[in-house]
């Protein structure tokens, strides 16, 4: 049996009547951007707390983000999502756990993929950061405080500018494994730019065109990523520095 | 100004320096020299808490750096120190290399920071690359950058931490002008370095040590013309071969 291509099903009318296929389609490349997006933030902002508390003289602290790395980092993103999905709003003390359960279920999925993917990603950011700091002459840290700068602020004005660009290009990474990664969160339901392409197999039994799609909007969103990082990396270049000029 | 009163400190089981004791006062200018192992550096980053130590006391104009409750960042805004690989932040410019700790330690306000910083980029002589960045510095020129940071913050005592080792040798000439320049202004001073001929023309003291521990402490004419012990004999007698 012959495979019939047939480009045109973006345009025809879905089953349900809501729009065309390429609708849906672009639904789905919206949540993907929004929920990735999102977590990114998450990822950032933790990330770049826990890798500092990581390389703190204390250990409570460095153990407590030590704790924290390993955690997030060492349970596989599917049993996490679950967790955070299934588990997580029973646990919770009933007050939030039902405000959760009442919120409907295309935000209920949404939070818990956001706030998975968003911790599950800052642990690596963290560790990013780390080396980041960890990678920095030892003697900087040491003239930001024989000036008299405190330890926060040596790592504020010091330490964390040059920390951070150092490590522009492994975040890139971690920027673009955070689209890659977020299409597990078609497990859950959430109808992200992956689950809509399996979604149109389902209704429209035409595979090759929908996953040739959903192929070329992630690797769409990744260019534009890569570019943006590059641009990133440009302009926090230091001159007389790390291939600047 | 220093008083280093039976400083020990080890990491472990390794002795890193053992009862060492001397003291630096105000207007005099004090080389530590030794092979490299012997703990000069070690205890010079002591005077201004970098190190920490277990043993003995340190005061500097009449703070304890030991003491659990002394502010060392108080103590450290008023201790100028140059390191070995200059340290300058890459990140900023000339400019606000000098600028930085003025602002956020004394307080001082923008121009004011800018207008002492540039003093001082004058004094050594590099005031037309304010507005660069330290990459584009050679070594030597990053180095008087260095002790004209330390210098804006008005100190009342610098360290120097062998700043011509990791230089060129036709840069360290540079550097060491700076630092004469300073002694002969009355700056007080204690310079880790391997510059004997600094230590000859400059110095009031030369303190000699090994394997942590000070072996020799005197006047600079003593020490080079009659060095008590033979660890220091061998010692200059190798370097000064040159």
């Amino acid at each position: 049996m012959e495979y019939q291509w047939n480009w045109g099903v973006f345009l025809l009318p879905s089953a349900v009547n809501d729009g065309t296929y390429l609708d849906w389609m672009f639904a789905g490349l919206k949540t993907t951007l929004v929920l990735s997006l999102s977590a990114w933030l998450i990822a950032l902002l933790f990330g770049a707390v826990v890798g500092v508390l990581r390389t703190v003289p204390h250990r409570g602290l460095s153990g407590v983000a030590t704790a924290y790395v390993e955690m997030f980092r060492n349970i596989p993103l599917l049993v996490q999502l679950f967790f955070w999905y299934f588990v997580l709003p029973e646990l919770l003390p009933a007050g939030i756990g039902n405000a959760f359960k009442a919120m409907n279920p295309f935000a209920q999925q949404f939070v818990a993929a956001m706030v998975c993917l968003g911790f599950f990603t800052s642990a690596r950011v963290a560790e990013q950061v780390r080396s980041g700091i960890n990678a920095l002459p030892r003697g900087q840290k040491n003239a930001g405080l024989a000036l008299g700068l405190t330890l926060p602020q040596t790592y504020r004005h010091v330490m964390l500018p040059m920390a951070f660009r150092l490590v522009v290009p492994p975040l890139t990474s971690e920027f673009l494994n955070i689209f890659k990664n977020s299409a597990v969160c078609s497990t859950i339901g959430l109808l992200e730019l992956a689950a809509q392409g399996r979604q149109l197999v389902d209704y429209t039994a035409q595979p090759y065109e929908s996953f040739v799609a959903v192929t070329v909007a992630y690797v769409l969103i990744n260019v534009v990523v890569m570019l943006l990082m590059r641009k990133v990396e440009v302009v926090v270049r230091v001159p007389g520095y790390l291939g600047g000029k | 100004m220093i008083t280093i009163d039976k400083v020990s400190k080890h990491y472990g089981n390794f002795q890193v320096l053992t009862d060492c004791s001397t003291h630096v006062n105000k207007g005099e200018v004090v080389v530590v020299c030794g092979p490299s192992g012997s703990g000069k550096s070690t205890l010079i980053k002591c005077v201004n808490g970098l190190e920490p130590f277990q043993d003995g006391a340190i005061h500097v104009n009449g703070t304890s750096v030991g003491a659990p409750k002394t502010n060392l960042s108080k103590l450290r805004a008023h201790v100028g120190m140059v390191f070995q690989h200059f340290e300058l932040f890459p990140h900023m410019t000339i400019s606000d290399n000098l600028r930085l700790a003025q602002i956020k330690v004394l307080k001082r306000d923008k121009d004011e920071a800018a207008e002492k910083g540039h003093y001082f980029l004058d004094r050594v002589g590099l005031k037309a690359h304010a507005h660069k960045f330290p990459g584009q510095l050679s070594g030597g020129q990053q180095q008087r950058v260095a002790i004209a940071r330390a210098l804006a913050m008005d100190p009342i005592c610098m360290l120097f931490d062998e700043p011509t080792s990791a230089l060129d040798p036709e840069m360290i000439n540079e550097v060491l002008d700076v630092m004469t320049e300073l002694a002969q202004e009355g700056m007080t001073m204690m310079c880790v370095t391997h510059e004997m001929g600094f230590a000859k023309r400059v110095a009031h003291r030369v303190i000699f040590m090994d394997h942590g521990k000070i072996v020799e402490d005197d006047s600079k004419e003593a020490f080079f013309a009659n060095p008590r012990s033979e660890r220091a004999q061998q010692f200059l007698a190798k370097i000064l071969q040159h």
